[in-house]
């Protein structure tokens, strides 16, 4: 099996139990509030550093290149309160544009 | 939803993901940014290990919204089962714990999300150079904004500013996809925080 298909199923298995977890094991109890709170900041921090990553890294190197103009133009749009698929759009052309002078 | 999703689905080629599997992926999973997260971690070299740890974090939260809307759920485990598949941020923000708007809203996003995917994915076929058309940029842009979506506290803040710091420091350090499962660590910086 490919990597990218293991991957599939390993993600889309777990994502589903992680879903079923209150409608189907725990309905009527509840988890205590600070494991709740440790839970739900788990995605912040995993989408910051992923920001980070895809802006900075290649392999284990920190480089500075086309992708900041990419991640430029995604705050833009953000800060504009653009949609996902325009900040995803401009993006790409802001990377490919920089890239494209170089 | 449906351009989030075809956002994916062009993505989703930087990770060798051919349409089926990005296809399915969205069926199965149905969780946007645990996906993206994905197949950015396989395309940046992390391994098959790190990739699913990372989306695997980021639904970590299904489980408390779960266990929020619990109630709201009736019938057998099978069908609560199926319909709990339906809980995503958006449909579960809408519903305020109405059942039907959570299953009504579930299920028009769940097509829009597999539509959107499956456009994506053609689409992206039929690009030859995935960094030419500057989708490398993309993703960055597109975590930008799904972080955005998660920044509705000073604690969130916090969590996301340590976050970044720990991943940009590890980057030198440790091989691709480990640093996006360490930032999880950032998490003590706002567990304490009201």
């Amino acid at each position: 099996m490919s990597a990218a298909w293991a991957t599939v199923i390993a993600v889309g298995a777990g994502t589903v139990v992680l879903k079923a977890v209150g409608p189907v094991g725990v309905s009527g109890r509840t988890i205590s509030p600070a494991v709740e709170r440790l839970l739900e900041l788990i995605a912040p921090a995993i989408l910051a550093a992923l920001v980070m990553v895809e802006t900075l890294a290649s392999g284990r190197h920190l480089v500075v290149d086309a992708r900041l103009a990419g991640v430029g133009a995604g705050i833009v749009c953000v800060l504009a309160r653009a949609p996902f698929w325009l900040v995803v759009l401009c993006g790409a052309l802001a990377t490919a544009g920089v890239r494209a002078l170089q | 939803m449906a351009a989030l999703g075809a956002s994916f689905g062009v993505l989703a080629r930087t990770a060798h993901l051919d349409a089926l599997a990005a296809i399915v992926m969205s069926a199965t999973t149905f969780a946007g940014s645990s996906q993206v997260a994905a197949v950015s971690v396989l395309g940046a070299g992390g391994g098959i290990a790190a990739a699913v740890a990372a989306a695997l974090l980021l639904n970590a939260r299904y489980a408390p919204i779960g266990i929020s809307v619990a109630q709201t759920f009736r019938g057998s485990v099978a069908r609560r089962l199926a319909q709990s598949q339906l809980v995503v941020d958006e449909s579960w923000a809408l519903s305020g714990g109405n059942r039907r708007v959570l299953l009504g809203v579930g299920t028009t996003l769940w097509f829009a999300w597999v539509g959107g995917t499956a456009v994506g994915a053609f689409a992206g076929q039929a690009i030859g150079d995935t960094g030419k058309f500057g989708l490398d940029g993309a993703f960055a842009a597109l975590f930008v904004a799904l972080l955005a979506t998660q920044l509705t506290s000073r604690a969130r803040l916090a969590v996301a500013a340590g976050g970044a710091a720990i991943a940009a420091l590890l980057i030198p350090f440790t091989p691709p996809g480990v640093p996006i499962i360490a930032a999880t660590g950032a998490v003590v910086l706002g567990w304490r925080r009201a």
